[in-house]
């Protein structure tokens, strides 16, 4: 037997007005939707383990296997080396789920017709890209605050809580052009294809970026196209490292970055859905 | 352009390519009506509810909802969708979805409330991933409906559900209906349009072909079927003039014919024994049939 309760009881009905034409939606319900998107985007991303383990866990394991395991007694006798190693992998922590999440999820639910569920049922406006966002952000912040332990508590790196706060400052909004990429790359690609074209960019970016290991002299020329670099050049200067290049010209360069692949993006998204 | 309708196709066209999915269709939904759109496939139904739900933009004519263009955020918010196709996040569980698309509402039920609703309480904390196609259906009626919305756009929502299901569906449906809600249904299933709706309109390559009430569309079509247990061969009934076929199912004669006055005078006359006679007019799903049959 169907559950007659729930279709005889009129209860939940209680409230229709089949009259009124006008339904605002208030401020505080419209702020409550976007936090409510942001926060189920990153509970499912939490909870896809091949997701969230790689990139939560991956760089604070790394640094230590690196930092402290391998190379300890080196670090030790040489900070400068200790804290470029720490930029490397806090930069390294933020690329991932910015290109992965936002790539090739966006890639597939574009396919899987998520997105145009979500502009009929009048989702409110950029609420599914900012809930990304957010989620995205929301992993940086993890990432640092399990770098920031190992670094002080097991790295025994000098950093002051000025330097923890601005380079924590500095990774989340650094987690916004490689957002962008990834935005860029799911609103061109298939979802099978997305994570190919994310690969695809992600690992060069990793190695010839000059993130980890010097550079020959050739690649070191065109280390600048890559945001690794710039993001990276800016927590160096943020612990009082020696840097290349203005902060001025970093920061450009990123929000450039932001901004010219999300106008893209939304564009394509608007125009093809 | 009148706020009498809550949903309004005037004289649209929409191209695809070289394809005319929609050539001049006048579409309306009025308040607290079950209207149901039918139509074979590639008939422009799809097209149709896109084109009210402001996620198309006519190349001619114009759409509207609650009086106003459809991508306006106000008549939007008043409205719940149920697609055919779309795949949810596998990973939330079936209470998150439904709070997620209850919050883009002003006024939404609870989840607990909707689930109740729908009669699919005992789902709220399986992850979606884990559950049936009919299930996932069941979600995504559940989500269409949580808004507590006054238009409601249905896009097959019956595929793949049991029968339980499906009638709990219907009888939310109704009760949606009588508390003032309109819907919009597409649907392959004639039955369901014949036992659910108010009017139906039927879409045969992008125009309208007919509309009106369930027994007005019946009405379109003049056969009507008589059975009957009777002596007389289905050879001799055959050769009447007013008879266009006859068929033997076990005792009984089946005859169709668009004068069954004059038919079923003339098998009185000729078999005096002749018992359980039975006329019937036509159902919806001949009419459709006949009806797009007669438009291709």
């Amino acid at each position: 037997m169907m559950n007659a309760t729930s279709i005889e009881n009129p209860k939940p009905f209680d409230n229709f007005d089949g009259s009124s034409l006008a339904r605002a939606m208030p401020t505080g319900r419209l702020l409550r939707a976007y936090l409510m998107e942001a926060r189920f985007e990153s509970l499912r991303m939490f909870r896809v383990l091949g997701f969230s383990i790689p990139f939560l866990v991956l760089p604070a394991a790394l640094y230590l296997l690196f930092g402290v395991v391998l190379f300890g007694d080196a670090v030790r006798n040489d900070p400068a080396a200790g804290k470029f190693l720490f930029t490397a992998f806090v930069v390294f922590g933020v690329m991932g789920p910015g290109m992965f999440g936002f790539g090739a999820t966006i890639a597939t639910e574009r396919e899987q017709g998520l997105l145009t569920l979500k502009r009929a049922l009048q989702a409110p406006a950029g609420s599914y890209l900012l809930a990304k966002l957010l989620m995205t952000m929301l992993f940086a912040f993890i990432v640092m605050a399990t770098m920031i332990p190992a670094a002080l508590l097991l790295g025994h790196l000098p950093l002051t809580f000025a330097q923890c706060a601005n380079v924590t400052a500095i990774n989340i909004l650094g987690s916004l052009p490689f957002c962008a990429i990834g935005l860029f790359i799911g609103t061109r690609a298939s979802g099978k294809a997305a994570i190919a074209f994310v690969n695809l960019i992600y690992v060069p970016m990793m190695h010839v970026s000059g993130l980890f290991y010097p550079l020959p002299k050739f690649l070191r020329a065109v280390s600048p196209v890559w945001p690794t670099y710039h993001l990276q050049q800016l927590v160096l200067a943020a612990l009082g490292m020696s840097s290349y290049g203005k902060t001025t010209i970093h920061v450009v360069v990123l929000a450039g970055v932001t901004v010219l692949l999300t106008v893209l993006s939304i564009r394509r998204l608007a125009r093809v859905g | 352009m009148s706020n009498e309708f809550w949903a309004e196709l005037s004289s649209v066209k929409k191209r695809f390519g070289k394809t005319m999915a929609l050539d001049g269709l006048d579409l309306q939904v009025r308040p607290g009506e079950l209207f149901s759109v039918l139509g074979p496939n590639g008939a422009g139904k799809s097209t149709a509810i896109s084109l009210l739900l402001g996620l198309l933009k006519p190349d001619a004519g114009a759409a509207r909802l609650f009086g106003l263009p459809p991508f306006h955020v106000e008549p939007r918010r008043q409205v719940g969708v149920m697609m055919q196709e779309v795949t949810l996040a596998p990973e939330l569980r079936v209470r998150e979805h439904i709070a997620l698309v209850a919050s883009y509402y002003p006024r939404p039920f609870t989840p607990a409330e909707a689930m109740e609703l729908t009669n699919i309480s005992s789902l709220a904390s399986r992850p979606y991933e884990k559950l049936s196609a009919g299930q996932k259906r069941q979600v995504q009626f559940t989500m269409a409906v949580c808004g507590r919305p006054k238009l409601l756009f249905l896009d097959e929502p019956s595929v793949g559900l049991d029968v339980r299901a499906r009638e709990t569906m219907w009888a939310t449906l109704r009760q949606l209906v009588r508390n003032g809600s309109s819907i919009v249904l597409t649907t392959h299933y004639l039955e369901e349009a014949e036992s659910l709706s108010n009017r139906v309109a039927v879409l045969n390559k992008g125009r309208l072909i007919a509309s009106g009430t369930v027994n007005e569309i019946r009405a379109l079509v003049v056969r009507k079927h008589i059975t009957c247990s009777t002596a007389l061969g289905a050879d001799q009934i055959a050769t009447w003039p007013e008879v266009e076929s006859v068929t033997r199912d076990q005792q009984r004669l089946q005859i169709s014919t668009s004068n069954s006055e004059a038919v079923v005078r003339r098998l009185l006359a000729a078999d005096s024994n002749l018992q359980e006679l039975e006329v019937r007019r036509a159902g919806l799903a001949e009419a459709f049939t006949e009806l797009t049959q007669e438009a291709a």
